[in-house]
Formats: structure tokens, sequence, C-alpha cells
């Protein structure tokens, strides 16, 4: 049994911390579990926090898009937090631009975001 | 091939031994006319004091030869006094020549008959090697010196300045190489974690000529900030810099460019304050 990375509740947005390195089978069932706990929770947000990663490969950073785009498709708007200085540059020097991802500085700014975006769209109605 | 016997090296450090005090005052005095007081004589005299003393220990224990462990203390005295030369400024020749003239010294009292003559032209050679040592260790020295120098350049000119809340800046100037971009990057991403910022401008009105290598690594910085969640804006182009670019076919994409610093920071402080006002209101 492998560990699982945990999905925390707050209101209508789900907040996935991930504080170890992850192996293949936890980027996999968090794919699972994080689509699940969406349609479940009818959540209108997911805030990935990446401030753990040290190191963030390609396989980590397709998983990123991967899950914007699943959220997409299930209504919540994701947005990954707490990319720390290596890692972007890692990121940037292998290529992967981490399309269609949405980022913020920390946990405080993506959820401020999360909020103006569900707040945007109200307002020009 | 004449070779040094024991005999020889023995009479040899004989009369260094004995003349001790003499030679090493000439030497001093020779060194200090060419370094024209800019070491005191008292300094002076001391290294070089301690300098005759090793060599003379090598001589005693190694012979002539002037390779192996017996010359290891004369070594490190050497390398140590170009060391201290290169660091005070004095040329190459006047760090050689505070071996050259030990020979200068020697000369006139050790070439009386053909015996001494010839103990005295493989001293010379010694000392040659020793002088050469000097030179080496000298310019090494000076290679570390401009090696650090560069690296503090390098610190030097990739300021990275908080503009306003939530914006900082970049005031490029030199050429963007791929060694400044990465401390530049560097310096920046960790600059936005620091002080919580949302909007970056790097500003490139020091920036000499822009071709596709300078135009790759700014992206690059652009893409880095962006993936970390901040806004980057580039200002600073001058007419010239923005000719070439578009000559060059150069495609920036989607990064927002901006003539003058001012007017990115207005764009900047602007988009902060929108943003601000979004927060209040989504609270709301």
């Amino acid at each position: 049994m492998t560990d699982r990375v945990p999905i925390l509740r707050i209101g209508d947005v789900l907040l996935v911390s991930i504080q170890v390195e992850l192996e293949d089978q936890m980027v996999m069932d968090l794919q699972d579990d994080l689509s699940q706990r969406i349609v479940d929770t009818g959540a209108r947000g997911v805030v990935i926090d990446i401030s753990g990663l040290d190191v963030v490969d390609s396989f980590v950073g397709r998983m990123l898009a991967t899950n914007a785009a699943i959220s997409r498709m299930l209504g919540a708007e994701t947005i990954v937090v707490g990319m720390r200085p290596a890692v972007a540059m890692t990121l940037v020097e292998l290529g992967l631009s981490l399309k269609g991802v949405r980022t913020a500085l920390n946990l405080e700014r993506g959820l401020k975001l999360l909020r103006r975006l569900a707040a945007g769209p109200a307002d020009r109605a | 091939m004449p070779v040094a016997t024991d005999s020889n090296t023995q009479r040899l450090v004989e009369t260094l031994t004995a003349r001790r005090d003499v030679f090493v005052g000439q030497w001093a005095d020779t060194v200090g006319e060419a370094l024209q007081g800019r070491l005191s004589a008292a300094e002076l005299g001391r290294e070089l004091g301690e300098l005759y003393e090793a060599v003379l220990q090598g001589l005693a224990s190694g012979g002539l030869s002037g390779r192996g462990e017996a010359f290891g203390e004369v070594r490190s005295l050497l390398i140590e006094l170009s060391r201290n030369r290169a660091r005070q400024g004095f040329t190459p020749t006047e760090t050689a020549r505070s071996v050259f003239a030990l020979k200068e010294v020697l000369e006139p009292s050790l070439t009386g008959d053909a015996e001494g003559a010839r103990v005295y032209l493989q001293l010379a050679r010694l000392l040659d090697d020793l002088g050469l040592l000097t030179a080496e260790a000298y310019v090494r020295t000076r290679e570390e010196i401009i090696s650090s120098q560069a690296e503090q350049l390098l610190e030097l000119s990739t300021p990275v300045v908080k503009l306003w809340d939530g914006v900082v800046g970049v005031p490029l100037v030199g050429t963007l190489d791929s060694a400044r971009t990465q401390v530049v990057m560097e310096k920046l991403l960790q600059t936005l974690v620091d002080s919580d910022s949302t909007h970056a401008i790097i500003d490139i009105t020091g920036v000499p000529t822009v071709d596709t290598q300078v135009a790759q690594h700014l992206l690059k910085t652009v893409l880095a900030a962006r993936m970390m969640g901040a806004q980057c804006t580039i200002s600073g182009i001058r007419p010239q810099i923005a000719q070439t670019i578009v000559a060059l076919g150069i495609e920036f994409g989607d990064v927002p460019t901006i003539a003058s610093l001012s007017d990115a920071l207005r764009q900047a402080v602007k988009e902060v304050a929108q943003e601000a006002d979004d927060d209040v209101r989504g609270l709301l």
C-alpha cells in the first residue's frame, strides 16, 4: 500500500498539499482521488501546493497540466502555488511551460486568485 | 657532465654560512633598490633572510639538484612571497628579480677559481628554476584575483530592487550571457518569493545589444517568473534595439514589452491596485 496525497476541503475549494517526493503510483492515485472528490463535493476550485517539492520532473509537470485540464472539465479552476525558484528554473530549462496551468506565488495568493476568478464573471454579468 | 661533488656542495654551504649576513644584506639592498622603497627595508630583510636560510638548508640536505623534498620549504616561501607581491601590485619582473638578485650578489665571491665557477653555474641554474617558480605563482595569484573580481562584478551588476508594494525591478546593465541569466533568474525568483510580489519588471536600458541569444535568455527568465505566478514585463527598449529585434525576426510571443520603465511601473501599480480592489469585492 503506497501513501496517498491528502486532499483537504475548505469551503468550495479543494487543497492538495504535496509534501513528499512523488512516486509514479501516488501521482496516478492523486488523479483518481482528485477527480472523484471534485465530483463528490462540487468544488469550484482546486489549489495544488507544491512548495514541498525540490524537484519537479517532466512526469510531475505533465501531471499538473493533466489535473488542471481534468478539473476544468469538472467545473473547477486549478491553481498551482508555491513553486520554488529552482523548480521554475529547471522546468524552463526542460522546455516545460505548464501551458494552461494557472500559478500563484503562495497559498494565500492562490486562494485570492480563485475568489477573483469566481467573482469575475458575476461582476460582468 | 659536471657533477657537483659533495665536497663542492659542502664548500658552497660553508661559504654561504660564513658570509650569511653580508650576502643577505647585499641581497636586500639590490632588491630594495629595484623596488624603490615600496616595501620597507626591515620587512624585505626579514623575508629574504628566511628565504636565504631555507635555501641554505636545502643545499645542505639536498645538494644542488633543486628538486625533491629538501627544497619544499624554499618553494612554499617563494610561493608565499609571489602571492604577496602580486596582491601588492608589483610587476612580474620585480617579483622574479627578488630571486635573480641573489645570483648577482654571489657571483663575485664564488667565481674566484674554476671549481668555484662550476658550482656557481649549478647554483645559478637552481636559482633560475626558483625564479620561474615565482613567476608562475605570481601569474596564478593574478588569475585568482581576476576570477574573483569577475564574480564580484557578476554580483554587483545584477541588483533586484523593490519598486513598489508587489512590484520588483531588475535593471540589467551589460551583456547578458547564460551565466548572468542564471544569476539574474535566481535572484529575481527568490526576491519574488521573499517580498511576495506579483509583478516583475526587467529593464534592459543598460543592455547594449539584443541578439537571438540574449532574447532567448530574457524569455526564459520571463517564463520562469510566470510559472511561479508572477507577471513579468520587459521595459527600457530603445528604438535602436526595437529595430534590431524586428530585423532579426525575434519573437517575444505574449511577453509584454514597454518602452520606458516609468510606463511599465505605472501599468504594474495599476494592476496591483486592481487586484487589491477585486480582493475586497471578493470578500463582500
